[in-house]
């Protein structure tokens, strides 16, 4: 009995002497970070020389950690227990941040390099003004097909090809609420925004008719899929579509006419910030024409640096697939924040959709 | 238990439970409550006997019966083999040894074994047998499944197999019974409470498995566990999510007083 209250002792002493240091050594981090900054950015988004570069450049050491999905990325910034100086949210997040005030205005007089930018992606309806937003990346949804395993008239052009009765079992959804049902919606020639219960079950009931064709709605799992030829269609983002192309060069990617998704990624600079001027000047290294063509050509999103264009592979920025011409953005939505209402019901459509599977 | 020894030594046991168990139970009941403004509200538990989640609740109700109905099978003769081996608990540690790697990293590793120019559609190959895509099947989510429960189904009925007196299977073969009847009325009846406690380890995270209904059954098979994840992680609703946690909480309950063994084990 002794014994055992002298262990607990010793474990409670312990447990506090690490808190202790735990607190020591944060209080130090946040004191010290005058020549560090941590960046919070989606995985695989960024080319890994450049952080090199930046900290040669500018002696500041940059702390890297990724995320895997907009809403683990804002639960955590919303916790506050990491001082991350920059994160990189998709648009409707970016609403979503602005609304719960987690976000610090930017300095525009810090980022020079903004001018490299098309003004096309700035001044958009998520932030007016780019207040607290500078566009990283951007692309759309659509379908990636293998053509040498379809039928000739398969295109993907319209969504309707999808239903298509050779494709049974064939089709690889991405486990995203807002990506498929926005598919099921533009499908019927809808908004992919819609807040409207009738037109939900409509594009719902369309999505079961398709379940016959679906062989798996998974994540990332699909690229190797895809590369090794065990997948034939799926609908994913441009972006993850260049990856498997690189790799397997059977592959074609197509957006359909009816509609789809437009996203950016924007640099904000979130509340938890310790380093606001070293945010800034990461930000503006970034944007430099030179750093930000190395950055694309290994990320393979598409960007909205003008500058940076003129220095990439002609071939690249021509394609019609990554880069639309603005007629065919003309006719993409960009998703907008539907609150966490309509969010929640899209959710339940989707997880309808995902029971009728079996 | 503790009639005679002061309450002392179990304080700091009694702090443990009402901080990781009492409490966060309380706190799911909580959030189980609000609604996503944070008023209070009886809406998600309405909403959870609407159609979608009862029949959510069937289907994980079936495939963890499936998975443990076959863990079971696979697991009680190979426990029974493995107490008759010469150097049993060095066998038994060859079977534990796997469930040390990560269980992510299996997932993935059968990923590449099922696929479509894996090993097995190979070896299916060489007998002439046409490769079909084995992933995102029943039988893949199963066979995975319980590949990952064997070992601690093994445990439980390797015990209790192991303290059987073995005096009492050679009466039983004195006194006339045939290996038949004296598995049926000797060996399995004094090893059950070994399977009870294999079945309450296996059923009750099979009921709440998530991870690898995506990745080993894309999603074609739905989970209260994967309902819980969506809710939490996409929806942001942490009333609804925390109103299916409060069910699954509730059906283990009733699972353990189904399994339950007369000494209060209270072993997961």
């Amino acid at each position: 009995m002794k014994s055992l209250v002298q262990a607990t002792i010793a474990i409670i002493v312990t447990c506090a002497l690490l808190f202790f240091a735990a607190h020591q050594l944060e209080a130090g981090g946040t004191q010290g970070s005058k020549d560090t900054i941590t960046v919070y950015n989606w995985g695989e988004y960024i080319d890994p020389d450049l952080i090199a570069q930046f900290t040669e450049e500018t002696g500041i050491k940059v702390i890297y950690e990724t995320f895997d999905s907009n809403e683990a990325m804002m639960t955590k910034v919303q916790q506050g227990g990491s001082a991350y100086d920059i994160a990189v949210p998709s648009e409707y997040m970016v609403e979503m941040m602005k609304e719960e005030d987690l976000l610090i205005p930017l300095d525009h007089s810090k980022i020079p390099n903004m001018k490299n930018i098309d003004p096309y992606f700035l001044d958009l309806a998520f932030d007016p003004g780019n207040k607290y937003t500078i566009p990283y990346f951007w692309g759309t949804v659509g379908i990636v097909f293998n053509p040498t395993m379809v039928e000739e008239h398969l295109t993907f052009e319209s969504w309707e090809d999808l239903w298509d009765p050779t494709l049974e079992g064939k089709v690889f959804l991405v486990d995203g609420a807002r990506e498929v049902m926005g598919m099921g919606l533009n499908s019927l020639g809808e908004s992919l925004n819609a807040k409207d219960d009738v037109l939900l079950r409509q594009a719902t009931d369309r999505l079961i008719s398709l379940s016959p064709n679906i062989k798996a709605i998974i994540g990332d799992e699909i690229t190797p899929l895809m590369i090794n030829n065990e997948a034939t269609v799926a609908l994913t983002w441009s972006g993850q579509a260049a990856d498997m192309m690189w790799e397997n060069e059977d592959l074609d990617f197509a957006v359909p006419e009816e509609g789809s998704n437009l996203w950016f990624d924007s640099f904000v600079i979130p509340k938890t910030a310790a380093n606001i001027d070293g945010a800034h000047a990461f930000i503006n290294f970034m944007l430099d024409a030179d750093v930000s063509a190395q950055n694309n050509d290994y990320v393979g999103y598409s960007t909205p640096n003008a500058a940076a264009m003129e220095l990439m592979d002609p071939e690249v920025i021509e394609d019609e697939r990554f880069y639309p011409s603005e007629e065919l953005r003309e006719k993409l939505e960009v998703y907008e924040n539907l609150g966490l209402e309509w969010l929640g019901k899209y959710n339940e459509y989707f997880l309808e959709f995902k029971m009728s599977l079996r | 238990m503790a009639n005679k020894a002061a309450k002392g030594p179990l304080f700091p046991y009694i702090i443990w439970i009402a901080l990781f168990v009492i409490a966060p139970i309380l706190l799911v009941v909580y959030y189980s409550l609000l609604d996503l403004n944070g008023n209070f509200t009886l809406a998600n538990y309405a909403n959870f006997f609407s159609s979608a989640y009862l029949t959510m609740t069937l289907t994980s109700f079936w495939y963890a019966f499936l998975i443990t109905l076959f863990t079971l099978i696979v697991a009680y003769p190979t426990a029974y083999l493995l107490t008759k081996t010469k150097h049993k608990h060095l066998w038994l540690m060859f079977i534990i040894i796997p469930s040390w790697i990560n269980l992510l990293l299996k997932t993935y590793a059968f990923i590449g074994i099922f696929g479509l120019y894996g090993p097995i559609n190979a070896f299916a190959q060489s007998f002439g047998i046409e490769p079909t895509q084995i992933l995102f099947t029943d039988f893949s989510f199963i066979f995975v499944a319980v590949y990952i429960f064997i070992p601690f189904m093994i445990i439980p009925i390797f015990n209790a197999l192991d303290k059987l007196n073995p005096t009492l299977v050679y009466a039983a073969r004195d006194l006339g019974a045939n290996r038949i009847t004296t598995f049926r009325r000797v060996i399995f009846p004094l090893t059950i409470e070994g399977v009870k406690s294999g079945i309450q380890v296996t059923f009750i995270p099979a009921l709440s498995l998530f991870m690898i209904t995506r990745l080993i059954a894309g999603n074609q098979v739905i989970t209260l566990g994967t309902a819980i994840e969506q809710q939490f992680l996409v929806a942001q609703n942490w009333g609804m999510g925390s109103t299916i946690a409060v069910f699954l909480i509730l059906f283990m309950v009733l699972i353990m007083l189904f399994t339950g063994q007369k000494s209060k084990g209270g072993r997961v």
